[in-house]
């Protein structure tokens, strides 16, 4: 404990901007009902109207209270985004552990499916699925950690081999262990920085990925509350020189850029760790 | 001795390119079988409860719904090959009319973006790579790091704020046509340009530098030094030939992220392109037309894969000089 | 006496450690004169490359010279301006490093390679470079030095290497060379040649040389002058042969001393004391190409047989056949009588409770995550089935028998020196009593004065307990201390095998001969002798005999 707060107290400024901006996005989602101060769906006043005391950041294209409505997106957004990155992570290094590990005919046949899945644009994938399957979010979930853990079963495949050549896990072979424990105690708490820091570009590239298919109209549906859906309903305004969607944009920009400040520090710590 | 060395990378690049002609292959067949895998019947689902059994009934004949799923691969293969991508369902013109311009549209706005953006990209890269842990670094990967944090149509909302409402420079939508001059059109296609290239560039730039650093710090570049050369000299005679294979597949990565990357900023800007068809499609759940353009987008996507795999090949010392 | 070629006074360089500075080198003097070949020699962390380079005013990333004056013919080098310091690298003062194939470039042929100091600096043309290489590699014995120059870097042997770049070094005729551990990469009877290669040239045109190394014995062959350092700091300088015979300090004296202890002679062995039998092992990796031929090997209860041989050899191969890792193609592996099933999955937890490895790299042997109760504690668990409460006893039992304190139970490998982690592989094998261990070059990553406690450890534990080893490396000096047998390979085959005494006293088979012959000795004369008895040998059998063919 004492080590983490020393690590945390040594961080550059840039790591603890970031931090600090996903800990407000954070308690923003987690206290979304106290925090906003009209309903996710309540109409509260006239269209698109601009900042006020009432109305911190102005009102939607429907009236509702623009802030309420950026709170529990925050919550929507954030939430399912970390059960696909949770979801693609726990499919991904399972898979890639396992092909490390065994080698062989499973390493050639989960790096073929994985390299064909790889040679599609993500993108168009799931755009293709959902017009096959409907937008509805457990199949946004499904699909999106499926595409996603390719990514992460690269990563961890290649993170695992450097790991597996080591004489330790040799070591562990000649004893006699099974593959549970050479995965479980072996390979895993030594691969855990890369895939840390991985988890944390995951997560970023999962939540865009959410907001532009959110964007596109293929996403979360309305009117559950989402920032990629909210720039998409006041798109229009920009026209008209009001900048509302601007405000769900930032949001998204913000998130991310915090996590990445976070994820760049830790890259930096976790490389200075190996020398 | 000479006839070894064709072969040896030859036989690498026969190899790549044959891998890349089954990706081909198995992604039409994903295709093809997901659109079969539709849970449901595909008739009822796009014509809806209402639909009577005999709208259903020619449906399923107009689409050949009929016959076992083998000889249907086959023939719309075939027919794909051919340039024949069947008729779209909203609107019963041919896919191909459809698909056509749109695609080279899409083209034009992604090869403009390259011109402008793998030159800055890669210059960028290789100072900041010269100049590490210099303010200009610093400054540079700060800018390139927000960016790519970025999503593209918050990039884009920027700019039409900034460069249309604001100040009015350039229009918000980027409507183009037949009629147009080059130049008329390269002027309506300057923000979502602009949007792509900020976008491209940042991942770019990064990947370059990150290849040029590994270089740097290779030992041969220390002897390098070590004979008193000067820097110009151990950039461009010792680190870039080594560093040509790294930055080859970065550039040629990033270039199938672009044509993928448009889909966002069409919309963003209503340009008539195969993206904006794309999204329009699915929402209206047009499978011929999804079809055909998800398997444009992904052999576009593959062949610049494949594109840079190879040159990445070709352009290794070691490879191409084997023992 | 004329003013020294080189002098480097109170010199100070630090190195970045996370956000400060700390002293690497803390205050060294060193002058080096004309024709001088002066020895600097430490174990790692002793700062010596660090030292060597700083002659040339060159740091590496994360360093830097803090203090102190670098003298270079009448010049100031300590805060030149970096044109003035390119005139004189790679002119006047030239760099080897260890990896040659690490440190040539891999775009560019050799020539080109070499001709690109003397071009750069206005030395030669680079027709005139290309005349000169031909002629440097024919002085350096390189096969078809016409030719070679032409090929690229991975196109040419180690060794090759190695002397292709001691020639680069010498293309503009520096008068300093320094050369940064030329020779630790490379298998003894390699070694010879381009030491020889380096002697040689360095006389011939009176080129002074820092000649940087952890090996005392091969610092002998060349140095006048010696500078043992330790810790950044200065532990004693002297002429050569003066150092070996008297050495003043202590810490010269151990390392002066390294593998003078030698294991008792054994008893007669018994047929019944047999524990391992290899019969007719054939092995191979490709399915095509045989690593392994036909090997026969017998190890007995309590004795130590050394498997010798030099990169290459199938040496490590052989100890994966006995694992298990790499099932033979012919053979069998009998172990207490009983043939073991060829490959590891199909083998019982007490056929691999029995046979146990220790590996070269004690820091990757370890899982850096676990702690030493869990390394130690997990084959208890998993071959006896201890309790928490058992294996804890069991644990400081061990420690204490590979001598270290019982608090380390708690640490992670990451906290113990390279030599308390090897202990620790040590331990975890004791943990499974094993009869056998197999001990693959577990000496090679130490350095000198830690290799020799583990060896001896190693010894002690065997007279305890009566377990056997099987002990894989390369390298004579340890083979001599602490073998009871003694098996040389040779691409994948058996040259000669007997107990010690015998394999050790002539006539030796020609390959021993060539292995035991090329092991660097204190004697500063030793290289010239050796090469001197070679040469004649040669010119008795085959007396017209080309040098360079």
């Amino acid at each position: 404990m004492t080590a983490t707060f020393k690590l945390l107290r040594s961080s550059p400024f840039s790591a603890r901007l970031g931090m600090a901006m996903v800990l407000i996005t954070l308690l923003a989602a987690i206290f979304a009902p106290v925090v906003a101060p009209y309903g996710e769906t309540e109409v509260a006043g006239d269209v698109w109207l601009p900042a006020s005391a009432d109305h911190w950041v102005g009102t939607d294209n429907l009236g509702r209270d623009l802030f309420s409505r950026l709170v529990y997106g925050a919550r929507n957004t954030i939430a399912i985004a970390f059960l696909i990155t949770a979801l693609s992570f726990i499919v991904g290094t399972m898979w890639g552990f396992l092909a490390a590990t065994v080698g062989g005919w499973m390493d050639q046949l989960l790096s073929r499916i994985v390299d064909i899945l790889m040679a599609f644009p993500t993108l168009i994938f799931a755009l293709m699925v959902l017009s096959v399957v409907g937008t509805s979010i457990p199949a946004l979930v499904v699909v999106i950690a499926l595409l996603d853990s390719t990514r992460v079963y690269r990563l961890s495949r290649a993170v695992a081999m450097d790991i597996e050549v080591m004489e330790f896990v040799e070591a562990a072979r000649l004893r006699g262990e099974g593959l549970w424990w050479l995965m479980r105690h072996e390979i895993l708490p030594n691969a855990m920085p890369p895939l840390v820091a991985e988890f944390g570009l995951r997560f970023c590239f999962v939540f865009l990925f959410i907001a532009a298919l959110s964007f596109l109209g293929l996403g979360i549906q309305p009117p559950t509350a989402d920032w990629g859906s909210m720039v998409r309903e006041n798109s229009g305004a920009i026209t008209f020189g009001i900048f509302t969607p601007l405000w769900p944009a930032g949001a998204i920009a913000f998130l991310t850029v915090g996590v990445n400040l976070v994820v760049d520090w830790f890259l930096h710590i976790a490389s200075g760790l190996e020398d | 001795m000479e006839l070894l060395k064709f072969n040896g990378i030859t036989a690498l690049v026969l190899k790549r390119v044959g891998l890349g002609l089954v990706t081909l292959w198995v992604i039409s067949l994903l295709i093809f079988v997901g659109v079969e895998a539709l849970p449901g019947d595909l008739a009822e689902a796009v014509l809806g409860q209402s639909a009577t059994p005999e709208t259903v009934a020619a449906f399923r004949k107009e689409l050949k719904l009929d016959m076992p799923p083998h000889v249907r691969y086959f023939a719309w293969l075939g027919a794909f090959v051919k340039g024949d991508f069947g008729n779209s369902l909203a609107n019963q013109r041919p896919v191909v009319d459809l698909i056509s311009w749109r695609f080279a549209n899409s083209l034009f706005l992604a090869g403009v973006t390259a011109m402008i953006a793998v030159p800055v990209a890669v210059l960028l890269g290789i100072l900041a790579a010269l100049y590490r842990n210099t303010l200009f670094d610093r400054l540079i990967s700060m800018a390139t790091l927000s960016t790519i944090s970025f999503p593209e149509f918050f990039v884009a909302y920027i700019l039409i704020a900034l460069l249309s409402v604001q100040v009015v420079i350039f229009p918000s939508i980027s409507n183009i046509n037949e009629q147009m001059s080059f130049w008329q059109k390269l002027y309506a296609i300057c923000l979502p340009c602009l949007t792509l290239a900020m976008v491209v560039t940042a991942h770019m730039m990064r990947q370059t530098r990150a290849a040029i650093i590994n270089i740097l710090s290779s030992p041969f570049i220390e002897m390098a030094n070590l004979k008193g050369l000067r820097k110009l000299r151990v950039v461009v005679l010792h680190a870039f030939p080594n560093a040509l294979s790294p930055v080859i597949n970065v550039i040629a990565l990033n270039l199938a992220y672009l044509v993928v990357g448009v889909v966002i900023v069409e919309v963003v800007f209503v340009y008539p392109g195969l993206g904006q068809l794309l999204v329009d499609s699915v929402s209206k759940r047009d499978i011929p037309v999804v079809q055909a353009s998800g398997l444009i987008f992904a052999g576009t996507y593959v062949m610049l894969n494949l594109l840079a795999d190879v040159l990445s090949i070709v352009s290794n010392p070691r490879l191409r000089n084997p023992r | 006496m004329t003013a020294p070629l080189l002098e480097m006074k109170n010199i100070v360089i630090e190195g970045l450690s996370g956000e400060s500075w700390l002293p690497i080198i803390k205050g060294l003097d060193l002058t080096l004169h004309k024709g001088e070949v002066l020895g600097l020699i430490g174990e790692s962390g002793a700062g010596k490359s660090t030292f060597g380079l700083a002659s040339m005013a060159y740091t590496r990333q994360g360093c830097r010279i803090a203090s102190g004056s670098i003298r270079f013919d009448g010049k100031e080098l300590f805060g030149a301006p970096d044109s003035e310091l390119r005139e004189l690298r790679g002119a006047r003062i030239a760099y080897v490093a260890q990896s040659a194939a690490a440190s040539f470039n891999p775009a560019h042929r050799l020539i080109r390679q070499y001709a690109e100091a003397p071009v750069q600096h206005g030395i030669m043309s680079y027709a005139e470079a290309e005349e000169k290489a031909v002629a440097t590699y024919q002085q350096l014995l390189l096969p078809d030095p016409e030719n070679i120059g032409y090929r690229f870097p991975h196109q040419v042997s180690g060794g090759q290497l190695q002397r292709a770049m001691v020639a680069m070094a010498m293309s503009c005729q520096p008068d300093i060379i320094i050369f940064d551990e030329p020779t630790t990469a490379l298998d003894v009877t390699t070694q010879i040649e381009v030491l020889a290669a380096i002697k040689d040239i360095t006389r011939r045109f009176n080129t002074a040389a820092i000649y940087i190394t952890h090996d005392l014995a091969v610092v002998a062959q060349l140095a006048d002058r010696i500078m043992v350092l330790r810790y950044g700091e200065l532990v004693e300088e002297n002429d050569a042969r003066e150092m070996l015979a008297n050495p003043r300090e202590t810490y010269t004296r151990d390392l002066l001393a390294v593998r003078s202890f030698k294991k008792g002679k054994s008893d007669a062995a018994l047929k019944e004391d047999v524990i391992l039998e290899i019969n007719g092992v054939t092995a191979s990796y490709t399915g095509t190409e045989n690593v392994l031929e036909d090997i026969d090997l017998e190890i007995r209860k309590g004795r130590t047989v050394a498997l010798v041989g030099e990169s290459g050899s199938g040496k490590s191969t052989l100890a994966r056949v006995i694992t298990g890792l790499l099932p033979p193609v012919q053979g069998e592996v009998v172990f207490k009588g009983e043939a073991l099933p060829p490959a590891l999955k199909s083998r019982k937890r007490k056929d691999l409770q029995r046979l146990q490895m220790i590996y070269q790299m004690p820091d990757t042997a370890l899982n850096p995550r676990q702690k030493i109760r869990k390394v130690i504690g997990r084959p208890l668990a998993f071959y006896f089935n201890y309790s928490r409460q058992q294996q804890e006893k069991r644990i400081l039992e061990l420690l204490d028998q590979i001598e270290l304190p019982a608090d380390y139970i708690d640490r992670y490998p990451t906290e113990l020196s390279g030599g308390e982690k090897q202990r620790i592989c040590i331990a975890r094998a004791l943990a499974a009593e094993p009869d056998l261990i197999i001990c693959d070059e577990v000496t090679s990553a130490l350095d000198q004065l830690v290799a020799e406690e583990i060896l001896k450890l190693l010894l002690n534990l065997q007279r305890k307990l009566q377990v056997s080893y099987l002990f894989i490396t390369h390298d004579l000096a340890t083979v001599k201390a602490i073998s009871d047998e003694i098996v040389v390979m040779l691409n994948g085959r058996i040259v000669e095998k007997g107990p010690k005494q015998e394999i050790l006293k002539p006539p030796h088979h020609e390959y021993t001969d060539l292995l035991l012959s090329s092991v660097p000795e204190m004697d500063p004369d030793w290289l010239d002798g050796l090469l001197e008895a070679r040469a004649e040998q040669e010119n008795g059998e085959k007396p017209m005999m080309e040098p360079a063919a």
